[in-house]
């Protein structure tokens, strides 16, 4: 489904160039359920970014349902991601003011779907977040948790392959996060590949794989199957500190 | 409510283009109605004394055309159409000249021939005008201006076939006339002028064979000038006047100052157009102004929109659809307004009388779809440089902004 080899990108601050993927070399299968962790700064951010064909790379390469994303056309990037990808973010990034159902909507609008039928679709969606006498609502008379389920049914709403969540539980209280994650994990369920970012340790345990990122390279991936081992070594990690 | 101020520039600019081109324009009708039956390719002569001794006569001579001229012109100059030769009687300011029993009166008393009304219309509002055999029979008739009617005639009056006395000679009345055009050659209203035939005036008054003045038209395809230049040498000729005298023979020429207004009316229209396109282009840098501001706050937006599949097309689309709304309901307020207002002085005018020169503003068709194009062309102008800026920024750059 998604394979980097070798991919690099810095960013230009001014005269010095920042150097924050250093050969990254990954694959995610269909169907996983992946975390990426890492301190801040470690460039997990803009490695999700760049498989959401958000920005760009500057070497290497970068295979996307079998197809190669480089130089791509902004055009040809917004079609992909229309297609293939959903978002979700940690600042949730509804339009303010629009209400639910039109956000969730939104997607089909740009593949032209008509009014009618999408917001039909996008009352479907919402149902299945529970949030059906809320379609009305708009985004700031809603919940940190209820707006990251509009944001999710959103992501959803034009069935994409892969969903990427930035931080998706950031801004929430850890019983939202949970309840969150279990939509997520349901998703998931549905043969929907989900990438995460996150910094929260027992977030990124509930997914299958964590991939930790430290300095721009990748140092460790933990399989499902590890991950009890991992949990103890992560507390005494935490002891030690 | 921002957006609205900022639109309020357009409204301005299309507001300015409208009522400056509708004065321009009712400034142009009231001069041109006052002209525009007149003949446009007339010349007028008349005579001044010389300024060049010449064959014997000293300078300061003076002197007039003659009869012999009348005939002389229609035998041997072929580009003349039509040739009324006039004379100036008694005028307005000379004290009252005319008599009907109790009422008296001063009016510009001319003799004329039935061709004058060729060259400066003339309607009959009762009975005609002179005709030529008035001419031929020198009969003693006269047609007379509204006014003179008015003065001379009660209400109820019908002055044909009543007689006045003009100059101690009586004249039976056979016509009331109204002027078609504002072009004078004495300085008083027209509508005080009263015309008797040329032959009639030349004999009951004592002037032998004296011409005052010509009107002359040219025949189609003959510039005015041309003949104009080729008459005063003739008649420079004929009465022995110096050929490079270039005062002795009075001459106007209809022609020139036609040409003249024509470029003063167009100057008008052209300083119209800057200036209100000026303004507009003012009201839409100010739209445009406006547009950065809004994609500014909503960077964000059109990250999220492109994130979940907006592509810049789209997202241009929006932004441009956005700042035509804005100009095209601004300029529309303004177009509408505009015109309500010189819908507005048009009624006040039609009410005004006569001698306004200035009538019916109004704007042609063309002037409002030019308008209505020019702002739709700004609108996409004003949006699409904010657009393309908005689609310039990587839709990551766009979602990581905190806004203003």
């Amino acid at each position: 489904m998604i394979s980097l080899s070798n991919i690099h990108k810095s960013y230009a601050m001014g005269n010095n160039s920042l150097h924050v993927l250093k050969g990254i070399n990954l694959q995610i299968e269909q169907g996983e359920f992946v975390s990426i962790m890492g301190s801040s700064g470690s460039g997990k951010s803009t490695l999700l970014n760049i498989l959401g064909i958000l920005d760009n790379y500057d070497e290497g390469t970068y295979h996307l349902n079998g197809k190669l994303v480089k130089n791509m056309s902004e055009k040809q990037a917004a079609k992909l991601r229309n297609e293939l990808l959903g978002f979700v973010f940690q600042s949730f990034n509804l339009i303010s003011f629009k209400n639910a159902m039109e956000n969730v909507a939104l997607p089909l609008y740009y593949q032209g779907v008509s009014r009618k039928k999408r917001n039909k679709i996008a009352l479907e969606y919402l149902d299945k977040m529970g949030l059906l006498q809320w379609a009305n609502h708009l985004p700031n008379e809603m919940s940190g948790g209820q707006k990251q389920r509009v944001a999710i049914a959103r992501s959803m709403i034009s069935k994409p392959k892969i969903i990427f969540a930035d931080e998706p539980t950031g801004a929430l209280d850890s019983a939202t996060s949970f309840e969150v994650m279990d939509i997520l994990r349901e998703i998931n369920q549905d043969g929907i590949t989900l990438i995460i970012v996150t910094h929260e340790h027992d977030i990124a345990a509930m997914t299958q794989k964590i991939i930790r990122l430290s300095d721009g390279r990748i140092s460790e991936i933990i399989q499902n199957g590890e991950l009890k081992n991992w949990k103890s070594q992560y507390r005494r990690e935490l002891e030690i500190a | 409510m921002r957006s609205l101020m900022t639109a309020f520039g357009v409204f301005w600019g299309i507001f300015m283009l409208i009522v400056m081109s509708g004065a321009g324009r009712a400034l142009e009708n009231g001069v041109m109605d006052g002209i525009k039956a007149f003949a446009t390719n007339s010349a007028f002569f008349w005579t001044e004394p010389t300024s060049k001794p010449y064959k014997g006569f000293q300078r300061g001579r003076r002197w007039n055309y003659k009869n012999d001229d009348i005939q002389y012109i229609r035998d041997n100059v072929k580009e003349v159409e039509y040739l009324s030769p006039k004379l100036f009687g008694p005028n307005a300011n000379s004290g009252d000249n005319t008599i009907r029993g109790k009422k008296t009166g001063s009016f510009n008393i001319t003799g004329d021939y039935p061709d004058f009304y060729k060259i400066d219309p003339w309607t009959p509002v009762k009975g005609r005008l002179i005709n030529e055999i008035d001419i031929l029979h020198k009969r003693k008739v006269c047609i007379i201006g509204e006014r003179v009617a008015e003065v001379m005639f009660e209400k109820n009056e019908n002055p044909i076939g009543e007689y006045l006395q003009i100059n101690g000679v009586y004249f039976q009345v056979v016509g009331v006339v109204h002027p078609e055009t504002r072009m004078n050659f004495n300085g008083n209203r027209k509508t005080e002028s009263i015309m008797i035939p040329f032959s009639t005036m030349q004999q009951t008054y004592n002037m032998g064979d004296v011409v005052h003045f010509f009107a002359v038209t040219s025949v189609p395809g003959v510039p005015v000038s041309q003949l104009e230049a080729k008459l005063k040498d003739l008649l420079k000729a004929r009465h022995k006047v110096a050929p490079d005298d270039v005062q002795a023979v009075g001459s106007f020429n209809i022609e020139v100052e036609w040409v003249k207004y024509q470029g003063l009316f167009s100057g008008i229209q052209i300083l119209t157009w800057i200036v209100g396109i000026g303004t507009l282009l003012a009201g839409v840098i100010g739209v445009s102004n406006i547009m950065l501001v809004i994609i500014k706050e909503r960077t964000q937006e059109i990250g999220i929109q492109r994130a979940i599949g907006a592509t810049p097309g789209k997202v241009i689309m929006h932004i441009v659809a956005e700042s035509v709304f804005l100009t095209v309901i601004a300029g529309y307020i303004g177009l509408s307004l505009g015109i309500g207002l010189l819908e507005l002085a048009n009624m006040a005018l039609d009410s005004g009388s006569d001698e306004v020169f200035f009538r019916r503003p109004e704007i042609s068709f063309n002037m409002a779809v030019g308008a209505v194009s020019v702002l739709v062309v700004s609108g996409i102008i004003a949006g699409l440089i904010p657009a393309r800026r908005a689609v310039s920024i990587k839709p990551i750059d766009a979602l990581r902004d905190e806004g203003i």
